[in-house]
């Protein structure tokens, strides 16, 4: 059997994407009696510690621009983002109804207060909201951070009715060290050759990893980096720019495919930050739960939604990336009424600003429908820079 | 037609009671206390309403600056509104909190406190991050403009219900290894730890006389009103006095004229006078708006609307169910402090809170402010509404308006919907009454 095409990959992807009822996600379920899902919400949650259970951790980010949101609607104000009103009608809708867990992470007040709806909501589901640390001494936040790892583990344990072992959690973040290098990667050869990666492939092959089993998804990624670098496409006069802001609720594709098509190479970006928020291997010796810990607290991304403790480095990991990359812009598009990220953008900007790297910002909502605005920013960005780099 | 416009309007009277009257002497005291502060030499630690450690502040001699407060001085005085636009004019999203907005305009455009003098500059940001995301933020744009000491004090989220013993360890160990040292680097003070001992102890007493006082509004009628009202009441607690003999002193006196109003039948002190009739008892969630205060509470009183509970008094610490800072557990008692302040409780705790509120003060219903700035509050809160409808068989009601900033404060639309919300409780009444009957 021959190798599948990129066209095959992503198409595969896409009805991935496209499936608001998580058919792969019910068929994994339904393949063996007993087995468990837990959903969980951006930006992070230890995905190892469910795995290790044997159960499948199911990314829940919203309903996209395909879901027509009727009840949701009914449980926000207007100046209240839409990823929680979408989520709420995936919910009350039934399309979630084979999931036996929700996790909330600590993200945002309006993502910590869904976690208590769920349970107002979802009295029958297992509803837990994940708080991380957001101080990073070892016997500090490390410790408390351990705590609440180990009340995950209990309580999945309680779920799933069997004991997580050390071995099985070791087992667990092999498989997922093994998912991040894959990605990042891919990330890496999208630097390096963006005209043959199109980001919104990329973003689809890297969200097939929210509803598929681990194993499946590295194995996907590696077809793809492997077909994609195969394929010859042409290399166009695009601006090559660093996507910020987009960690939380999803911009519609075509916001993604808008921003290509308007002259920009998308380089690196803040999407699905939890399939690669630790930085480097986790190491599989020793304790797996304070490993975890230790990762979490001294080698994971920087995000608007953490902490930064030393002024110094407040949005550098930004400037990282543009060099990094060899971006020569950044563009900073949010949801709308997203407090991290609107709250962050004007520090991130002045960062910027000092490194003599230009930026544009725009909001979105996961179903915004009309892309012309937003071409013509963008374009208008990437003729900038070409014009104003050549001078 | 000519129109003349007097250049200075002159403002009516406002009435305000004894209380109100020394609890501004107190407020404005502080403020020039910080204003000296330059003069003075005393040290100024900027730090939230909700997780204010007054008690420690204090035994480092440092000055407490509130930059919430600021933010609803400017509200109050009519200036946030400029405020805000200064700020977003510098890139800050229109989306977003507008304390954070006013705060930053403020400095902007001097940092001139309400008492006409400038700020200080804080020596030292304690970012004691309880229920507010935004805090975080926050305090990172406040660094990045005074490149000044940032002391993290994270409370963990109340998700479950309950306070784990894991929180409160994680709390404690926060405030003996970073945040102690860290406040004697900055200050140059010595932590005595007999010392924030007796300011908890003062703390309790005040709090004690704070819950008399706010439970009051459970006799009929109600001798307080316990959201416009009690906003003047939490003013010393919440900010700069809680731990103090001053503290002590006004809400001895606050209790004595609460008792008296009591004793004599009487309701509570509005602006126009004392409130003759109490026809609606109401249990409000959410914070007011700020720059149309006034008129706000008039909506309310000249329909004779009392407010016998809100959980905004709640949110710079819930005291009604008993907890009291505790010498005998000086860190322990401000971590679990930190941890019941209202906006840190789930929302099923929220939900449960104001459903007995309305039972325990025999309220007519719930209304809901819905603050268009303000997610921590905001998010959740028409599930809020349905619940605590569904449990007490109360109507409930919702209004929006916003914090600081004037642009979301629209007078017809809120006067409309409340007096729906009026008419709604008349028939609920009428409904109950002929149910009654028949």
């Amino acid at each position: 059997m021959s190798a599948p095409s990129t066209g095959d990959i992503v198409a595969r992807c896409q009805d991935l994407y496209e499936d608001l009822d998580f058919t792969a996600a019910r068929q994994w379920k339904e393949a063996k009696k007993g087995r468990k899902v837990i959903g969980f919400m951006p930006v992070y949650i230890p995905r190892e510690i469910i795995h290790a259970a044997g159960m499948l951790p199911l990314g829940i980010l919203g309903g996209g621009d395909q879901l027509e949101v009727i009840h949701g609607d009914a449980y926000y104000q207007s100046y209240i983002c839409r990823i929680p009103r979408s989520t709420i009608e995936l919910g009350v809708t039934g399309r979630l109804d084979f999931v036996d867990g929700m996790l909330f992470p600590s993200i945002c007040d309006v993502i910590r207060n869904l976690s208590g709806m769920w349970k107002v909501m979802f009295p029958r589901v297992y509803s837990r909201y994940f708080d991380v640390p957001q101080t990073y001494e070892d016997e500090i936040g490390g410790t408390f951070y351990v705590g609440e790892m180990t009340e995950l583990r209990r309580d999945l344990e309680e779920i799933g009715g069997r004991k997580i072992t050390d071995k099985a959690l070791r087992g667990s973040i092999d498989v997922y060290n093994k998912n991040r290098r894959l990605i990042r990667r891919l990330y890496e050869a999208r630097a390096q050759r963006p005209w043959q990666m199109p980001a919104w492939e990329v973003y689809l092959v890297v969200r097939a990893g929210m509803v598929l089993p681990v194993e499946a998804h590295s194995e996907i990624i590696e077809q793809y980096i492997a077909a994609a670098l195969a394929e010859d496409k042409p290399v166009r006069d695009n601006s090559r720019v660093v996507l910020s802001g987009l960690f939380c609720e999803q911009p519609p594709l075509n916001l993604i495919k808008s921003l290509e098509l308007s002259g920009c190479y998308v380089v690196d970006d803040d999407l699905l930050l939890v399939t690669r928020w630790l930085i480097g291997d986790v190491p599989l010796d020793g304790d797996p739960i304070y490993n975890l810990a230790q990762a979490f607290l001294h080698h994971s991304e920087s995000t608007a939604a953490k902490y930064e403790p030393d002024q110094e480095e407040k949005g550098r990991y930004l400037v990282r990336a543009v060099k990094r990359t060899g971006a020569e812009g950044v563009i900073f598009t949010s949801p709308s009424f997203c407090d991290p990220a609107l709250l962050d953008r004007p520090m991130l900007q002045s960062v910027l600003k000092s490194a003599g790297i230009p930026f544009i910002a725009f909001k979105y909502a996961e179903n915004s429908g009309q892309m012309q605005p937003i071409r013509e920013q963008a374009g208008t960005f990437a003729d900038s820079i070409k014009l104003w780099s050549a001078a | 037609m000519k129109i003349t416009i007097s250049p200075k309007a002159v403002a009516k009277d406002v009435l305000k009671d004894a209380s109100m009257k020394k609890q501004k002497e107190m407020m404005a005291e502080h403020f020039d206390r910080l204003a000296d502060a330059g003069h003075t030499g005393a040290k100024v630690a900027s730090t939230f309403v909700p997780g204010n450690l007054n008690e420690l502040i204090m035994c480092f001699d440092l000055v407490n600056n509130l930059p919430e407060v600021n933010a609803i001085q400017s509200g109050m005085r009519r200036q946030s509104g400029a405020y805000v636009m200064e700020a977003e004019k510098a890139g800050h999203s229109e989306d977003v909190c507008t304390y954070v907005k006013s705060d930053i305009g403020m400095m902007a455009k001097g940092n001139i406190g309400p008492n006409g003098r400038k700020l200080p500059s804080p020596d030292v940001l304690l970012l004691s991050y309880t229920g507010c995301f935004t805090f975080m933020k926050w305090f990172e744009l406040l660094r990045e403009q005074f490149k000044c000491e940032t002391i993290f004090l994270q409370t963990p989220y109340m998700a479950d219900g309950t306070v784990t013993p894991n929180m409160v360890a994680y709390m404690v160990k926060q405030l003996k290894e970073d945040v102690i040292p860290k406040l004697e680097r900055v200050s140059g003070v010595k932590f005595d730890i007999d010392r924030l001992r007796e300011y908890l102890k003062k703390s309790a007493q005040a709090e004690d006389d704070l819950v008399y006082i706010l439970q009051s509004a459970r006799n009929k009628p109600s001798p307080i009103d316990a959201y416009f009202g009690g906003i003047y009441y939490i003013g010393p607690i919440f900010g700069a006095f809680r731990g103090t003999d001053d503290a002590i002193d006004y809400y001895r006196f606050l209790r004595q004229e609460v008792d008296q109003r009591i004793a004599a039948g009487l309701g509570p002190v509005t602006p126009d006078g004392p409130m003759e009739k109490e026809k609606y008892r109401l249990v409000v969630e959410g914070p007011p708006n700020y720059t149309n205060f006034r008129q706000f509470w008039k909506m309310f009183y000249e329909e004779g609307a009392v407010v016998v509970a809100s959980s905004y008094t709640k949110v710079g610490g819930t005291y009604d169910f008993g907890f009291r800072h505790d010498p005998s557990r000086p860190l322990e008692t401000l971590a679990e402090y930190c941890l019941g302040v209202y906006t840190n409780r789930s929302l099923p705790m929220r939900i449960d809170m104001l459903a007995a509120y309305v039972e325990e003060y025999e309220a007519d219903g719930l209304l809901i402010n819905s603050i268009k700035s303000c997610n921590s509050f905001s998010a959740g809160q028409l599930l809020i509404m349905r619940e605590v409808e569904k449990r007490t068989g109360k109507p409930a009601a919702f209004i929006e308006t916003d914090l600081v900033d004037p642009r979301y404060f629209s007078a017809a639309n809120v006067k409309n919907r409340l007096e729906s919300y009026f008419q709604m409780v008349e028939q609920k009444r009428g409904g109950a009454a002929k149910g009654v009957a028949a």
